[in-house]
């Protein structure tokens, strides 16, 4: 269980910030800091049970269709990334206190910070391939808003579109070689997929499989030729910098190919390429280290180096590789974090990055310098560092592997020039800043910051230091761990200062003697590189970005030319097309069932139906008659319910046709008066052809699927419906039993449309024009007395006989749809022939709590089902009698009905009531702002014509 | 009766997308209306058309005689009409509202969202 607080605290930790924010910065730094500490405190609490060699799982069905499991593991190298994540993480809520200016929102960038490092832990931890994907795409999007925290700067924005880009790409790659993975393993499982190394690697599919993880791993962890979102992304915040360019999401990249490494590594082509990659990637990195000038771009640039490096080592794979790949994760993540974080002081306290700026820093910033010193020596891999470490172990591997056959020597060579330039651009960065005069003067005078500022990095230089003394005391237990997670079998290691004078040691040190040379004559360097014209990546970037948004736009206007009918156009096509495929596809229109016999009352019905449609299409130019031949299509289609079988249909068709009516004569006067131009011949004869063609479609594969007998489920519900549901009407019960969770969406849809309605209508003004568009005048006897006189003669009619069909729904036709629309028809009328004003000082509530209380009531009755240990929305019912009454049913699902009527009352009210209202003193006001709204209904109310 | 019933299915369906193709507004929304009633009468129509068999027990019986209406067509056909409603007077305030910012009752004039 711990495990899964572990993997929860963080996440909850977003919501600190974002609650505590107002309580000022120091509170709220503190509070954010609690739970990722809790949680690092229970990730130690498992060390002993790990050391034990227990398993620890954790596991919980999620969604077993799409094998996700919520599962975590913890082993070795997810202790060890947890360490690192959680540890480092806490370090930079301190350096970030300080770091952020007074006035910057820091509630939301630790919010921000939470939900990276919550996706870190849960990438780090994950027991399932899909689970592990969801986290890594978190960090994708997290990192986004990170990188992106001054969205006011454009490089910002720039570099956080870009890094979303690679490493989104690269998310999906990696979901495809995921899914791939598992399906090869049989298993999303992690344990059953590192297991099934064997299967995996036999399978035809595995050089596609390991091209797709690897193109995420290397997208993640900028190898090249990815690397080029990193430098960008040092728009970031430095606490960003340092924690996700250095320690963390960077290394999710090498993390992934570690922990995947039982289970893919084992092929010459994994080795091949990994090994290739990584030590381009390397050099490539370190080049550009030595000619940035920017203090954070060399640190992003060594980062790449740095990464390359531990890629060439798992490439590598033999198990002392793999551990000197462990121990270089932990030393990198220390030393370049303290350096981010040194950088990030230097900016802070004089304003600049550049190196021309800087310089001769020693004496306002000593004890900055001496951190700085320590943790970059660290980083050339100065002996008595723990850099030197595992340097030291690379260069030995390097050394003795044949992974490149023939040219298996160029390995050491060029890890032996990877060391020359790592030397020299950490010498630079050094020399530069602190000790060599400076050539301009930096905009702020420096000075040391706030000693707590300065606590996180000297944490880590400290680290740095006791792990170089005393490798074997500070590192061998957890190097054990993890590596054991990878490899699968301990490993027996020593780590020691001192190997003797050896060919590893002899290539460090003509790393030292050629990398100060270098440094010494690196102007000459650079001035030889200069004649070169430099690539800048990000205006490569850019110009794809901006080609392919171009060409997308070119293709859109060629196919729908700005124009929304063409677009529907467009969807119909392919719905033509579709249909079309599936209708050549039948051999035989007329199915086994066959036709059954006409008579004259469905020829009448289907002419009716079809003058109706042809009618109202006909017309459309005199939108009055228009309207009126689409009612006689309504009316038809009711008729065309009631004669085959579908009493409930027809009713609700009647009562809708009735509101929809209402609804399109208060459109008419709403819309737009005036039809714009005539379309052309041409497009009239093209828009009758498709919609032709995709009519006699329609139709045949209509006749096709009638003339079948189809299985259907349906069977079940007749069969059930009166001894489970207990209704001897199966529709209603369909509706408010066995399907009554669609109902409760149907209805929520229903009332959401109408709270939209009204909203929309919020403050929307119309003045009632003396005539309608084609300059017919409105009738002056707005109330007439017939309708005023029926209408309440009605209205108690109307509501009693609602109410007899909504209590019998349940066994005749009827229910809560039904009697929900009889009475909105019946109050609606009450609008139409008494006037707003009438109705409304007799109807004197609003509708939407009515919509709400029904949609509420309903899934109260759901929730009810709760109490009693049942599933949601499980009915009950039960027969009670009482003297005088007789026996009767009471049924659960009444109350679900009664719902489903209040929120079709309520939503079909707000909707039609509110749209009458707008041209009078009533309309939809949400926002009262006294005088204003006042003086505008007193207006319109004035203009509103009697 | 099945050929007769699907052509007045697919006219319907006809008619109601030559109405979506119009340019004006309203037009469309007639051309919506139609288009729910056609697409209600085509999933009622695919389970078969039963007549005089309505999807009833009756009173003290369990089961209802064999050879009555599917009523799961029936059941969604339901809440689709009375949905359709609910979407058909959201697009006519909708609409409304995207033409009192337009400006243009003419659909090929609505090209952005810009003012």
């Amino acid at each position: 269980m711990t495990l899964l607080w572990i993997a929860l605290l963080p996440l909850l930790g977003v919501l600190v910030p974002a609650l505590t924010a107002q309580r000022g910065r120091s509170f709220c730094s503190l509070a954010t800091a609690v739970l990722p500490a809790t949680a690092l405190v229970m990730t130690l609490l498992n060390v002993p049970a790990l050391l034990d060699g227990e398993q620890l799982r954790f596991s919980v069905t999620w969604m077993p269709e799409l094998a996700l499991d919520l599962a975590f593991r913890l082993d070795g190298l997810s202790l060890l990334f947890n360490l690192l994540i959680l540890g480092i993480g806490l370090l930079i809520i301190l350096y970030a206190h300080y770091y952020l200016a007074k006035d910057e929102p820091f509630g939301r960038f630790y919010a921000f910070l939470m939900l990276f490092m919550a996706s870190m832990v849960g990438i780090s931890m994950s027991d399932n391939l899909i689970l592990l994907w969801l986290f890594w795409e978190l960090t994708s999007l997290s990192s986004f808003l990170l990188i992106g925290y001054w969205s006011y700067r454009s490089d910002a924005r720039k570099g956080a579109r870009m890094a979303l880009t690679v490493t989104g790409a690269g998310g999906l790659a990696l979901l495809a070689g995921l899914l791939l993975l598992g399906d090869m393993a049989g298993s999303f499982n992690m344990g059953d997929v590192l297991a099934s190394g064997d299967v995996i690697l036999a399978d035809p599919r595995y050089p596609l499989m390991l091209g797709l993880v690897l193109l995420g791993a290397f997208t993640k962890s900028a190898q090249f030729p990815f690397h080029f979102w990193l430098p960008h992304a040092m728009a970031a915040p430095t606490p960003v910098s340092a924690y996700l360019h250095s320690a963390t999401m960077v290394k999710a990249g090498i993390f992934l190919m570690a922990r995947l490494h039982p289970a893919i590594a084992g092929s010459e082509l994994w080795s091949v390429v990994v090994s290739l990659v990584g030590i381009v990637t390397m050099l490539y990195g370190a080049w550009f280290a030595l000619m940035k000038t920017d203090l954070k771009g060399i640190l992003a640039f060594s980062t790449v180096s740095h990464l390359g490096l531990i890629t060439v080592l798992l490439g590598i794979g033999s198990p002392m590789a793999i551990l000197a790949a462990l121990f270089h994760i932990l030393n990198h993540a220390t030393f370049k974090a303290a350096l981010f974080m040194s950088a990030g002081i230097i900016d802070h306290e004089t304003g600049t990055r550049e190196l021309k700026q800087l310089g001769g820093l020693k004496k306002a910033m000593p004890v900055t310098a001496l951190l700085t010193t320590l943790a970059a020596a660290a980083m050339a891999g100065v002996p008595l560092f723990n850099g030197f470490l595992s340097k030291e172990m690379f260069f030995t591997e390097s050394l003795a592997t044949p992974v490149l056959g023939g040219v298996s020597w160029l390995l050491p060579a060029l890890a032996t020039l990877g060391g020359i330039l790592s030397v020299a651009y950490s010498l630079r960065l050094v020399h530069a800043v602190f000790f060599k005069p400076a050539r301009e003067e930096p905009p702020k005078t420096p000075h040391e910051p706030p000693h707590l500022m300065r606590l996180p990095v000297e944490i880590l230089v400290v680290l740095c230091v006791v792990v170089g003394l005393f490798p074997a005391f500070m590192a061998t237990g957890l190097l054990e761990l993890a590596s054991e997670a990878v490899i699968g079998s301990p490993l027996d290691f020593h780590l020691a200062i001192w190997h003797g004078v050896n060919l590893p040691l002899i290539m460090s040190l003509l790393a030292f003697v050629v990398g100060i040379a270098l440094y010494w004559r690196h102007g000459n360097v650079r001035r030889f590189t200069q004649q070169f014209a430099g690539i800048d990546a990000r205006r490569v970037f850019e110009r794809i970005l901006i080609s392919i948004g171009y060409r997308s736009e070119q293709l859109i206007a060629a196919l729908e030319g700005n124009s929304l009918q063409r677009y529907v156009g467009w969807l119909w096509l392919a719905a033509l097309v579709m249909g079309g495929i599936g209708l050549v596809q039948i051999t035989d229109l007329t199915g086994a069932a066959g036709n059954q016999p006409l008579d004259g009352i469905l020829i009448l019905g289907a002419v009716m139906l079809m003058f109706g449609g042809v009618a109202t299409a006909a017309t459309h130019r005199y939108r009055l008659i228009s309207l009126l031949m689409l009612s006689v299509v309504g009316l038809f289609v009711a008729l065309t319910f009631a004669r085959f079988s579908a009493p409930d249909l027809a009713l609700t068709q009647l009562s809708v046709e009735v509101v929809t009516m209402i609804l399109l004569m208060l459109a008419l006067f709403f819309l737009p008066q005036k039809t714009p131009r005539e379309s052309s011949p041409l497009r009239n004869v093209r828009d009758m052809l498709l919609a032709g063609t995709l009519g006699l479609v329609i139709a045949s594969l209509n006749y096709a699927v009638m003339t079948r007998d189809t299985l259907s489920i349906s069977s079940f519900f007749v069969e059930n419906s009166k001894p489970g549901g207990g209704g001897y009407n199966v529709v209603n019960v369909i509706l408010v039993d066995f399907r009554g969770f669609d109902t409760l969406g149907e209805i929520t849809v229903l009332a959401i449309a109408g709270l939209a309605i009204f909203k929309l209508l919020n403050r929307l003004r119309l003045f009632m024009p003396h005539s309608d568009g084609e300059g017919r005048v409105w009738s002056p006897d707005r109330y007439p007395a017939v309708l005023t006189s029926i209408s309440m003669t009605l209205l108690p009619l109307a509501l009693l006989v609602s109410a007899f069909i909504f209590l019998r729904g349940h066994n005749q036709p009827g229910g809560g749809f039904i009697a929900g629309l009889i009475t909105a028809v019946a109050l609606i009328l009450l609008y139409m022939a008494r006037g707003v004003a009438w109705a409304q000082e007799r109807l004197d509530f609003p509708f939407q709590p009515v919509a709400v209380i029904g949609v509420a009531v309903a899934t109260l009755t759901g929730l009810g089902s709760w109490l009693f240990g049942h599933p949601f929305l499980t009915s009950a019912f039960g027969y009670f009698s009482l003297p005088l009454i007789g026996t009767f049913e009471l049924a659960t699902a009444l109350l679900f009905d009664l719902g489903v009527y209040l929120a079709v009352v309520g939503a079909t009210l707000m909707i039609l009531a509110n749209l009458g209202k707008v041209t009078t003193a009533h309309r939809p006001v949400t926002e009262t702002s006294g005088k204003d709204t006042d003086a505008a209904a007193a207006t319109s109310s004035a203009k509103e014509p009697r | 009766m099945e050929p007769l019933m699907a052509v007045a299915i697919g006219l319907l369906y006809a008619t109601a997308i030559f109405m979506m193709l119009r340019r004006s507004i309203v037009k469309l929304v007639i051309g919506l209306m139609l288009l729910s009633n056609a697409a209600n009468l085509l999933i009622f129509t695919t389970a078969g058309m039963t007549r005089g068999a309505p999807p009833l027990i009756a009173e003290g019986m369990m089961q209802p005689p064999s050879g009555v209406a599917d009523p799961l067509p029936q059941a969604v056909v339901l809440t689709a009409i009375v949905i359709a409603f609910g979407v058909l007077a959201f697009a006519v305030v909708l609409i409304r509202r995207a033409y009192e910012v337009v400006k243009a009752d003419d659909l090929d004039k609505m090209k952005d969202t810009d003012t």
